[in-house]
């Protein structure tokens, strides 16, 4: 059975102040007379601060996690300048330019955008590295009258805002199907979009062909379908196709915060079946939490930090070498009878997968968690969510007398990193160290092994109470089983050569 | 708090009575647990959730306060609790809680 690697990782952030405002829980179920909602303009980031906040620089790779440990915090107050539009993961994408792609990924005609916003910034737009010509073409001298847009607000299409200007709307797709209506669309077409920004930096890395993808799975926390099949799906096919994978099938996989660790294990699995040689796993943002705890960041003075939707991409391949395995034998599951308090939760995910294979807590050299940026829960009240669950972690290994009590924040220290990732749900989730993982798996580091842990809250559904998680370990490739493969092929071909060499002797007798 | 725990936390009072009701709070903070105990006894802080202007006056305790430990089954404490009572500060949470249960807490304290 082939093993699995994690080949490649994206990375993209969407700047996005107007949908904060027009479409963020916080704000949306704020009342407009409030003191917050009237400053609420105020307190927003521009473009310029959104591209030099150091976690957003770490998120496309361009500053590795551990520098932000010689920042004081909150990052937000860092002086620092040097932040860059494109990183090796991705990039940080304004949102004009994101409005285009929204109305790109729209193919039942619900986007209208006013003519000359859309002219002005696909002259903007044509400067990507990325833009494909189909973009273009599908977009050029397809604008709308003002006049046409407001009509449609009248007639429960949803606006789009710009610099705090309407320059667009998305159109209810039903006239009574509330799971089509024009807020549902934006939302949908929000993840599809911003997922496609992701999956494009994915298969432009000069590694990925993507041709040879065979298969996505999507793992957001939205849902897309109509009144009679609530969450169908299917994004992954809608985000494949927007990004040219012509080769792929997908589908969608849920499971709150935890689901791109799921995804990320259906995927290994899939590979190592030999289903499928390469697989996507790609998910988009979350409007709906943009701004989630701007309230708190304003009461402490800060700007409103959740300002950007979060996005990744990652490719699981099939043995190449060098590529970090992907341990499908060391998975910690979070079962139904598990319970729910921290400490089995994290003995589940952590302890347990293992001891079932003889190695320590302490043998595992990086633990990705929950990723959050501290920045954006410290300052709502709610701790460094990185650091509680290192120290958990660490206090596991103290229990099993692997370290002593005294050395909790040495472990949490050597074997942790420093959140950096959006509070979108799914986006922090153990996912976000796998573009760097890749690069300290496969380059002269003392990292050798890694553990991905997924954490997802199920309550919020109301349909059960149980926690949910699931962790993987993935390690630095040695190669060998490549070389086994290699190997089995030298045999054969040692034994033709034998037969031959055999043959021509009997031959010459 | 979260919105839909203050309508069962409200929900449960009426049900049974506020004498009858002891809420354990597991939040890993200081600050978030002064807030989440503010809203079951004097009301919710953050003006969001039902608890708004309602006084329960309830009794509650965090998970790892020494006075709720001392009431708990020591093998099933540190089953469950044990690893986060070493990890949390404990000495912050509860000065949080203490201070909040002396001056809003009318049952149970």
């Amino acid at each position: 059975m082939a093993k699995a690697v994690l080949k490649a990782a994206a990375y993209s952030l969407i700047h996005t102040p107007n949908f904060l405002e027009n479409l963020g829980t916080t704000q949306t179920t704020t009342s407009p007379d409030s003191e917050y909602i009237k400053s609420l303009k105020e307190n927003l980031r521009t473009y310029e601060e959104v591209i030099n906040y150091l976690p957003n620089q770490v998120y496309i790779g361009n500053l590795h996690p551990d520098t932000l440990k010689k920042y004081e915090r909150p990052f937000c107050t860092a002086e620092y300048k040097a932040g860059k539009r494109y990183g090796k993961f991705g990039e940080i994408m304004p949102e004009d330019e994101f409005i285009l792609l929204i109305k790109y990924s729209d193919t039942f005609n619900l986007v209208l955008l006013e003519e000359e916003f859309l002219a002005q910034t696909l002259i903007k737009y044509e400067n990507h590295p990325l833009k494909t010509d189909d973009e273009i073409k599908q977009l050029t001298g397809k604008g709308s009258k003002i006049a046409d847009i407001e009509a449609e607000l009248k007639n429960d299409a949803i606006g789009i805002y710009f610099d705090a200007k309407l320059v667009g709307c998305v159109k209810k797709a039903h006239d009574i199907d509330e799971n089509l209506s024009s807020h549902v669309m934006i939302e949908n077409l929000i993840v599809k979009a911003s997922a496609g920004v992701c999956l494009k930096h994915l298969i432009a890395q000069d590694n990925v062909d993507f041709e040879k993808i065979g298969y996505v799975i999507e793992c957001s926390e939205e849902a897309c379908g109509d009144m009679n099949q609530r969450g169908g799906g299917n994004f992954a096919k809608a985000i494949a196709e927007i990004a040219g994978l012509k080769n792929a099938g997908g589908c969608d996989v849920r499971g709150f915060c935890a689901a791109p660790t799921h995804s990320l294990v259906h995927a290994a699995a899939l590979v190592e079946a030999g289903i499928y040689e390469q697989v996507v796993v790609v998910a988009g943002g979350a409007s709906a939490k943009l701004g989630m705890n701007g309230r708190d960041h304003v009461k402490k003075g800060y700007p409103i930090l959740e300002d950007v939707l979060g996005t990744f991409a990652v490719l699981v391949t099939k043995d190449d070498g060098v590529s970090p395995v992907i341990r499908t034998d060391i998975i910690g599951t979070h079962t139904v009878g598990t319970g729910s308090s921290p400490q089995i939760v994290t003995k589940s995910l952590v302890e347990e997968p293992l001891k079932r294979n003889d190695l320590h807590i302490s043998d595992v050299d990086k633990f990705s968690v929950e990723m959050q940026n501290p920045d954006l829960t410290s300052l709502a009240g709610a701790g460094d969510v990185p650091l509680a669950n290192y120290k958990m972690i660490a206090a596991l290994a103290v229990m099993n007398k692997e370290i002593e009590r005294n050395e909790i924040m040495d472990f949490a220290e050597k074997h942790g990193l420093v959140g950096w990732a959006p509070t979108q749900g799914h986006i922090p989730s153990g996912v976000p160290y796998c573009g760097f993982l890749i690069d300290d798996l496969t380059s002269d580091t003392n990292i050798n092994r890694a553990m991905i842990v997924g954490k997802g809250s199920l309550f919020l559904g109301r349909m059960t109470n149980l926690f949910d998680g699931i962790s993987v370990v993935i390690e630095r490739n040695t190669g060998s089983s490549q070389e086994a493969t290699v190997s089995k092929e030298e045999v054969k071909q040692l034994i033709a050569e034998a037969m031959k060499e055999f043959a021509a002797t009997l031959l010459g007798k | 708090m979260d919105l839909e725990n203050q309508k069962r936390i409200k929900q449960l009072t009426e049900e049974y009575g506020a004498e009858n009701i002891i809420v354990v709070l597991g939040a890993a903070e200081g600050e978030l647990s002064g807030l989440a105990a503010e809203t079951v006894t004097v009301g919710d802080p953050t003006y969001a959730g039902c608890l708004t202007g309602v006084s329960l006056g309830l009794g509650v305790y965090h998970a790892v306060e020494p006075s709720f430990k001392a009431v708990c089954k020591p093998d099933v404490y540190e089953e469950q609790i044990g690893m986060m009572e070493m990890i949390l500060d404990v000495e912050d949470i509860t000065n949080e809680m203490t201070s909040v249960r002396e001056e809003h807490s009318k049952y149970n304290k």
